[in-house]
């Protein structure tokens, strides 16, 4: 009786049966949505890696490991040798490393260490991200018309041919456009010494540097190391940039200053213009080699920096 | 029997491997203030989170046995019906951030999409404000961010957006550990106004509260129910040499 | 060794990490200056309502790439963002499932992959499918690289929100769906937005993907299932073209693209700062 009362009292607890029914089905669907969206992003992602080697099994078929070694690319005689783009991307992208180590390093110890807060740190940081911003087209672009004749000048000292073009330009641009990358993670790890380590170093005696070089960089070795490999992984597959500035030269580079061509910056050029099943299908299969080497680099950085941040 | 409005019966609750509460059998009156309390970690906060089912969000969070509450099992009920009825206010204060006081106060409403009339909300706003005896210090601020009050007129504010859906129990667990003394007196003078419309089960850490507030008092130990009483039979002549322990600052 | 020496080393060594430092910032002050100066004499009425004109002629513009752009970013926005936020809370709201383990991987691996492979995938996928290159098809390849930004902002947002939230809702017999709508979103949406901004900035400016699926179109074209201009595909051709007339603009497009994207970022920046939600 008490029960009914209550209820006669206080109509807002009832719900009508339909009124549930429909709930029910909005909160099934809600959560059914979200389970699938997270599946779908799993599925697309195998079904972009089966769908590209499944592409380049015409060209793996009909060139084999050929791919790999063959120096010549010539469509017109159906010959796709990919050393020459293989060693261009390698290249490239070690150049662009080498060059852009000790400046990601310099930029992390700076934002990481030394201005760890305040006006400064803010406006480099915020530098620093612009430099992430600007689209690798207008990188392509500017290095066209500002860097290439620069370096034409140092290659006429230098007196090798004047390309202006060619794998050392790009790689100036690459190193540009990868140390926003590797500095977010070096400044973030070299923050996240412990302060009560460098205070035990300090209390010694050492200087700022002997701290650093003792303490900080020994520390903090496999999070920069993940920084600069992340890195790598956007160099290689960089695309816009390079293809501007790289000359487009099917012949295996001699020296850094020759032209030459990166696997991404070949199907770019050549992929709509692509006639005939292989040459199309030896293509992709550079495309699979830069999606499965990229995923390995970027699966193992990560681990890296996951490892280190719970330590 | 008449006039009790929830009752546990043998009722188990676990998380994962670890049982929490242990064959726990309450009976509780329509319009009592019932106070749950114990040693830290002895499953009181449990307790209250079965009642409206809140400890199954917890993950591998299981219980088994029965809650009834005005005699049908909770875990067989509509879980928006059930907790419709069962008002909850938290440990600190958790006004919803991007909601006026206004909203907060009709946020039962709002975000359940029960539509009401203008002039209804008003009225619904400040009948709830006025009860937790807030209004007067908001009237003129009904727009501002509840996120902007203090923590003792936050806490009220959850009290008034709890009991807006008019529930038939109210779950307060430690509602004024976060609170400095005097928000504390409030919220007590207002427990003992509510008693009149509500059912109040409350979980405290505070003997001194459990004396003042409360009809009836639950000891909990070690996921147990010890001894259930009315209080003040429980704090002059306790059963037990564990709750007496308690009680005189022995443990906990 | 003596303390002199190791002062002085000391000092050298940061002498050095702010003079590289230095250097580094100076690429972006060279690029903004360069394209400053060429961009803004070429932006005129004729740059933003005409379209390109034949080499030799006066008065050109990029009106095509102008609508094409924001046509095609807006309808990469449409896919991405429902989808990317629903994401996003799958893996909030049940992070130790396997399911989720799998899913943030794929958002790692996927933020990884070259856009230039995204637009082969694309062009097998879609354009393959249509028979024709389609401004839609270009859409759906910016959609999957704005996806990464979108989910993880969105997953990092909401992990920050506490739990009593979701509870005070659910306590009030709000249903779980319309708690994450209504209490969970709206919470965090200062957070979401400013990953969905960003991702919208970064994608602006994408060009290989574009090249085997938007394609590309001299003309005007408001028809998403037509081949259909953009920014940094105009930039792009303009540039490596050996014509002053068609540098300039492309110069334009470089400086409008440069703009909308500074505005992005800085909108983003008061964002965060401004409209936090307090707890």
């Amino acid at each position: 009786m008490t029960i009914n009362r209550s209820y006669r009292k206080i109509k807002l607890q009832y719900i009508g049966r339909k009124e549930i029914r429909r709930i029910n089905f909005t909160e099934a669907s809600f959560k059914k949505m979200l389970l699938l969206s997270a599946i779908g992003l799993v599925v697309v992602l195998l079904a972009i890696f089966v769908t590209l080697l499944i592409s380049s099994l015409p060209s793996i078929k009909a060139i084999g490991v050929g791919f790999i070694y063959g120096k010549t690319w010539d469509p017109v005689v159906d010959h796709y040798g990919g050393l020459p783009f293989l060693i261009g991307t390698l290249l490239t992208a070690l150049l662009a490393l080498i060059i852009s180590i000790p400046f990601s390093l310099a930029v992390g110890l700076f934002l990481g260490e030394y201005f760890r807060s305040g006006v400064i740190s803010g406006i480099f940081k915020n530098i620093i991200e612009l430099l992430a911003a600007i689209p690798s087209v207008i990188y392509g672009f500017w290095g066209l018309f500002v860097l290439v004749p620069l370096v034409r000048s140092l290659e006429t000292t230098l007196g090798v041919p004047p390309y202006g073009v060619g794998i050392f330009t790009s790689s100036i641009i690459l190193a540009i456009m990868i140390i926003p990358y590797s500095v977010s993670l070096t400044a973030q790890v070299i923050s996240l010494v412990p302060a009560n380590l460098k205070e035990a170093a300090y209390s010694l005696g050492a200087t700022r540097f002997e701290v650093i070089k003792n303490i900080i960089l020994p520390y903090t070795r496999s999070g920069i190391f993940a920084g600069i490999l992340l890195g790598l992984g956007r160099a290689l597959g960089e695309t816009m940039a390079v293809t501007m500035l790289i000359g487009n030269s099917h012949i295996i580079p001699t020296s850094i200053f020759s032209p030459g061509n990166t696997m991404a910056s070949v199907i770019a050029n050549e992929f709509t213009e692509a006639t005939g099943d292989i040459y199309l299908s030896a293509l992709i299969e550079m495309g699979l080699f830069l999606f499965v080497v990229t995923t390995i680099i970027n699966v193992i950085g990560r681990r890296v920096i996951k490892r280190f941040s719970i330590n | 029997m008449a006039g009790t409005i929830l009752k546990a019966k043998n009722f188990n609750a676990f998380f994962g491997q670890n049982q929490v509460l242990k064959n726990i059998n309450l009976d509780i009156m329509r319009n009592d203030v019932v106070a749950v309390m114990g040693p830290s970690g002895c499953g009181k906060t449990t307790f209250i989170r079965c009642i409206n089912r809140m400890h199954e969000l917890t993950p591998d969070a299981t219980a088994e046995g029965e809650i009834l509450v005005d005699d049908k099992n909770v875990y067989k009920m509509n879980l928006i019906v059930l907790r419709r009825k069962i008002g909850m206010v938290f440990q600190r204060p958790n006004p919803f951030p991007t909601m006026s006081i206004y909203q907060n106060a009709i946020a039962g409403y709002l975000l359940n999409g029960i539509k009401l009339t203008k002039s209804k909300k008003d009225e619904v706003v400040e009948t709830s404000l006025k009860r937790v005896a807030l209004w007067d210090e908001v009237k003129d601020s009904l727009h501002k961010k509840g996120t902007f009050l203090s923590g003792g007129q936050q806490q009220r504010l959850c009290i008034a957006r709890a009991i807006s859906l008019n529930p038939e129990i109210l779950l307060l667990d430690e509602p004024t550990s976060a609170l400095d003394p005097i928000s504390t007196s409030k919220i007590e003078e207002l427990i003992y106004e509510l008693k009149k419309n509500y059912t109040i089960i409350i979980v405290t850490h505070n003997m001194q509260q459990a004396g003042r507030i409360s009809d009836k008092t639950a000891f909990f130990y070690l996921g147990e129910v010890l001894e259930y009483n009315v209080t003040k039979e429980i704090f002059t002549n306790p059963k037990h040499e564990k709750t007496q322990n308690y009680i005189t600052g022995h443990f906990g | 060794m003596t303390i002199e020496y190791r002062n002085i080393r000391n000092k050298l060594f940061k002498g050095i990490v702010i003079i590289l430092t230095v250097i580094c910032t100076l690429p972006l002050l060279l690029v903004l200056y360069r394209i400053t100066k060429e961009g803004i004499s070429a932006i005129n009425w004729d740059f933003f309502v005409n379209l390109p004109k034949p080499v030799g002629e006066k008065g050109g513009g990029i009106a095509n790439a102008l609508v094409g752009s924001g046509l095609i970013i807006l309808m990469a926005s449409v896919f991405a963002i429902p989808l990317g936020i629903s994401i996003g809370i799958y893996l909030s709201e049940f992070k130790k499932t396997k399911l989720a383990y799998f899913t943030l991987l794929s958002v790692d691996v996927l933020q990884g992959i070259p856009s230039i492979v995204i637009g082969i995938i694309i062009y097998l996928w879609v354009v393959k499918t249509m028979g024709h290159f389609s401004a839609v098809s270009g859409s759906i390849a910016l959609s999957m690289m704005m996806l990464p930004a979108i989910i993880k902002s969105t997953e990092e947002t909401l992990k920050l929100i506490p739990d009593t939230l979701k509870e005070a809702s659910l306590s009030l017999g709000v249903p779980y769906y319309r708690t994450i709508l209504k209490v969970i979103l709206p919470a965090g949406i200062t957070g979401i937005l400013s990953g969905v901004i960003l991702s919208v900035a970064r994608v602006a400016g994408e060009t290989a993907p574009l090249l085997f699926t938007a394609f590309g179109n001299p003309f005007m074209n408001t028809n998403i299932t037509k081949p259909m201009s953009s920014l940094p595909s105009i930039i792009f051709n303009y540039a490596i073209s050996p014509y002053e007339d068609w540098h300039k603009l492309a110069w334009g497009a470089s400086f409008m693209l440069i703009a909308i994207i500074l505005v992005l970022n800085i909108i983003t920046k008061i964002a965060q700062r401004k409209w936090r939600v307090q707890f």
